[in-house]
């Protein structure tokens, strides 16, 4: 499945309490764009386990300016950044996907097919550059962080950087040329390749990141024990239960687990030697 | 070049028609067809500025956002708009920052981004200018072209900041496949009119210059012994061919009327020096006869002699008065002024030849309005009419017709005898009025001789017409005191 953009939800009014309220679900647009019926049917699975009506937003926006704007809408989000410490205390960590079962994800920088001669991410100083969104704690930091640790300062080491908003859209910004290169989260990249070979076949993969880990579901903490309960079970339950394989397989994942808050120390170290 | 000019109507008539025709629709078809052209270029310059303009409005945020795939998402989408009809939409956008870079185009792979404009176009030149000159006139749209490519151009601009320009790039390659269609299309219209006006074109010359040919082939005949006429149903019209026509006519008409007056001259001057050999002859014989006569009416009155003798003498006096009778034939001379004509000389000649008339049970038409005394000697009027009338009897049909009509008008004497006999053969009026004429059946042939000479000497005329049938003669002969000496 894709990875994204950071959502969050937040505290909820008393209402959100009651047993019949509506269950309100975020997911990252960098992550589901274009797929509204494997969304919808997502949600229709929640809706059968958790005997709720569900509503699942696709949201643009990410980063913790999601968290902060969002907060108090939003029961259950899929974020792409674990946040900072002054607003983790919103949130609590609810479960984080497993691919190629492990919860972790890593991204490919990829160049334009055409382009034979690039093999290393030091050979792209002064070219165009293209991420999904600027918050995700896996391709943009991964990749500046690798800059940074080459002793290349990140923010001049490019002649351009533009954001799609979209893990695929990365992945036709370089298929166009628009961009001399890219960095995608390798789990769309290795499902698009299955479903529009045409497209990723127009791009290269030069390299594949570091394992980071994957970006996780977090519940807001005005969410019931119950209701947080019943998620998590929900979500880790996928992988017994046939249409929750359907879903998973579809969402390029092997399931869900609790996840652990410490697995994002690592994010927060390279954000911290990037100075953020 | 000039055997074309020297060719004949029938051919040059048609041609130049159709030649002009065709001139004319090559002439109307291509400015239809350029009128096509340039109304799709106008079409494409209204909907092109009109795209850069508004799309220049909407990009200024983004732009500012330096949200580039948002930029290009917009402007690629204006590649594939089903609205815009295939022909105006552009083959390609792009967006130009002030230092005349691509920020970026809808074309990538060719026009990447930071691309200098000078990579762009030949023409880039003109470009740079166009582009600086349109900072300082504030326009909302502008356009520019080169070989391949026209340029309509919007400066994304808002509050007097220009964040750059935005670019549409028509293809003209697209123009041409429009403008080929349009032209077969105006060509095949074009082919159609041809083949409707050029075989009426061709219809017209050939008819215009059919009488033409005809009447100038009939001029060259002119000169020829046998002209011939022209049908005047060839050609109805009273416009110029319709005169030239009747021009032709007259001078044809003329031309007959002076060869029959020159055939006359001619035949008239024939008579006269035959009348004058006649005459001449006639007193050379004259003389000798009446001394031959005198001498034997002497030898009769005063000889004595035997029977043999007196038989001798009387064949001789026979024989000699028979010479003497031809020559007086022959010698037509104007006697004396005898007296005046009368009406009733007239019923006197047809009292004369009634009895002739009767014999071969002919129908004697006679009409005579004369009812005074004219002033004509009796004598050659009266000696005329006898030789015409009994001409006329004799040629006649049995029991067929002889009319005869006699009137006085504007001082001259028209006398007309007609019969139903047969028409005479151009041979025999060739020798008409010649003495001892091959026409006499009976006689000597000296009756229309003598005829002639009388009218010849008291200054009429005499004339064979030919009408209805009928062998008509007619004399008119004028009042005249001179010619009755």
């Amino acid at each position: 499945m894709l990875l994204c953009v950071g959502m969050l939800l937040v505290a909820v009014p008393v209402w959100a309490e009651q047993r019949n309220s509506t269950i309100r679900i975020g997911l990252p647009n960098s992550l589901f764009s274009g797929q509204h019926v494997l969304v919808s049917e997502w949600g229709q699975y929640f809706q059968n386990k958790l005997h709720r009506p569900v509503k699942i937003v696709t949201l643009r926006m990410s980063k913790d300016a999601f968290v902060e704007q969002h907060m108090g809408r939003m029961d259950f989000a899929w974020i792409r950044d674990y946040p900072d410490t002054q607003i983790r205390s919103r949130i609590h960590l609810l479960a984080i996907p497993l691919y190629k079962g492990q919860p972790y994800f890593n991204s490919y920088l990829i160049v334009p097919a055409t382009d034979t001669g690039t093999t290393s991410l030091l050979q792209l100083e002064t070219a165009v550059f293209v991420f999904a969104d600027p918050s995700a704690n896996g391709s943009y930091l991964e990749t500046r962080y690798e800059l940074l640790m080459a002793g290349k300062n990140p923010a001049h080491f490019f002649r351009k950087i533009f954001f799609t908003h979209s893990e695929r859209e990365v992945i036709e910004a370089v298929a166009l040329q628009l961009a001399n290169a890219g960095s995608v989260d390798g789990s769309v990249w290795d499902s698009l390749a299955k479903a529009r070979p045409d497209l990723t076949g127009q791009t290269r993969i030069i390299a594949k990141s570091h394992k980071y880990s994957a970006p996780p579901l977090v519940a807001s903490n005005s969410v019931s024990k119950e209701d947080y309960k019943a998620m998590q079970d929900a979500l880790i339950g996928m992988a017994q239960d046939p249409k929750g394989v359907e879903l998973l397989k579809r969402l390029n994942l092997d399931g869900f687990i609790p996840g652990d808050v410490k697995m994002y120390e690592q994010v927060v170290k390279m954000k911290q030697a990037l100075g953020e | 070049m000039k055997s074309i000019f020297d060719l004949s109507l029938r051919y040059k008539l048609p041609l130049w028609g159709a030649f002009l025709i065709s001139i004319t629709v090559l002439m109307v078809t291509g400015s239809l067809i350029m009128g096509s052209y340039q109304d799709i270029q106008e079409d494409l310059k209204v909907s092109s500025s009109n795209l850069a303009r508004k799309l220049a409005g909407s990009l200024y945020m983004p732009l500012m956002e330096d949200d580039i795939w948002y930029v290009y998402a917009m402007i690629n989408a204006q590649l594939d708009d089903t609205n815009i009809k295939k022909l105006l939409l552009p083959k390609a956008l792009l967006i130009l920052d002030n230092d005349l870079r691509v920020v970026v185009s809808t074309s990538p792979k060719t026009i990447p981004m930071f691309t200098e404009v000078s990579r762009l176009t030949p023409e880039y030149g003109v470009w740079v200018k166009r582009i600086a000159d349109s900072q300082n006139e504030n326009v909302p749209t502008f356009d520019m072209q080169d070989e391949k490519n026209l340029y309509f151009a919007a400066p994304i601009i808002k509050d007097g900041y220009r964040l750059g320009t935005l670019i549409v790039v028509n293809s003209k390659d697209v123009l041409w496949p429009n403008f080929h269609h349009v032209a077969q299309q105006g060509g095949l219209m074009g082919l159609l009119v041809l083949v409707i006006l050029l075989p009426i074109t061709w219809y017209w010359g050939q008819r215009l210059s059919r009488p033409l040919v005809l009447i100038t082939e009939r001029m060259k005949m002119l000169d020829s012994s046998d002209p011939r006429d022209l049908d005047m149903d060839l050609y109805s019209y009273h416009d110029e061919v319709g005169q030239l026509f009747e021009t032709y006519r007259r001078m044809l008409t003329e031309q007959e009327t002076k060869k029959v007056l020159e055939a006359q001259i001619v035949h008239s001057e024939r008579l006269a020096a035959v009348g004058h050999m006649a005459a001449g002859v006639a007193h050379e014989i004259n003389n000798p006869l009446g001394g031959m006569l005198t001498a034997l009416d002497t030898l009769k009155s005063h000889g004595e002699v035997d029977p043999r003798t007196a038989k001798t003498i009387y064949l001789v006096e026979r024989g000699l008065l028979q010479i003497k009778e031809t020559v007086g034939a022959l010698l037509v001379e104007a006697r004396a002024r005898s007296r005046d004509l009368e009406p009733q000389d007239f019923e006197d000649i047809r009292s004369l030849v009634l009895p002739q008339a009767q014999k071969k049970e002919l129908r004697l038409d006679w009409r005579s309005s004369i009812a005074q005394s004219v002033p004509l000697q009796a004598n050659q009027v009266r000696q005329i009419l006898i030789n015409l009338l009994l001409n006329a009897i004799q040629a006649a049909n049995q029991k067929g017709l002889v009319a005869c009509s006699i009137e006085v008008n504007a001082a001259v004497l028209h006398m007309v005898v007609e019969n139903d006999g047969k028409q005479l053969t151009p041979e025999q009026i060739s020798h008409l009025f010649e003495p001892f004429s091959p026409l006499s059946e009976n006689g000597h042939g000296l009756g229309l001789w003598v005829t002639y000479q009388i009218v010849q000497q008291i200054g009429g005329r005499i004339l064979l017409e030919r009408n209805n049938e009928h062998v008509s003669f007619s004399v008119t002969i004028p009042f005249s005191e001179s010619t009755s000496a």
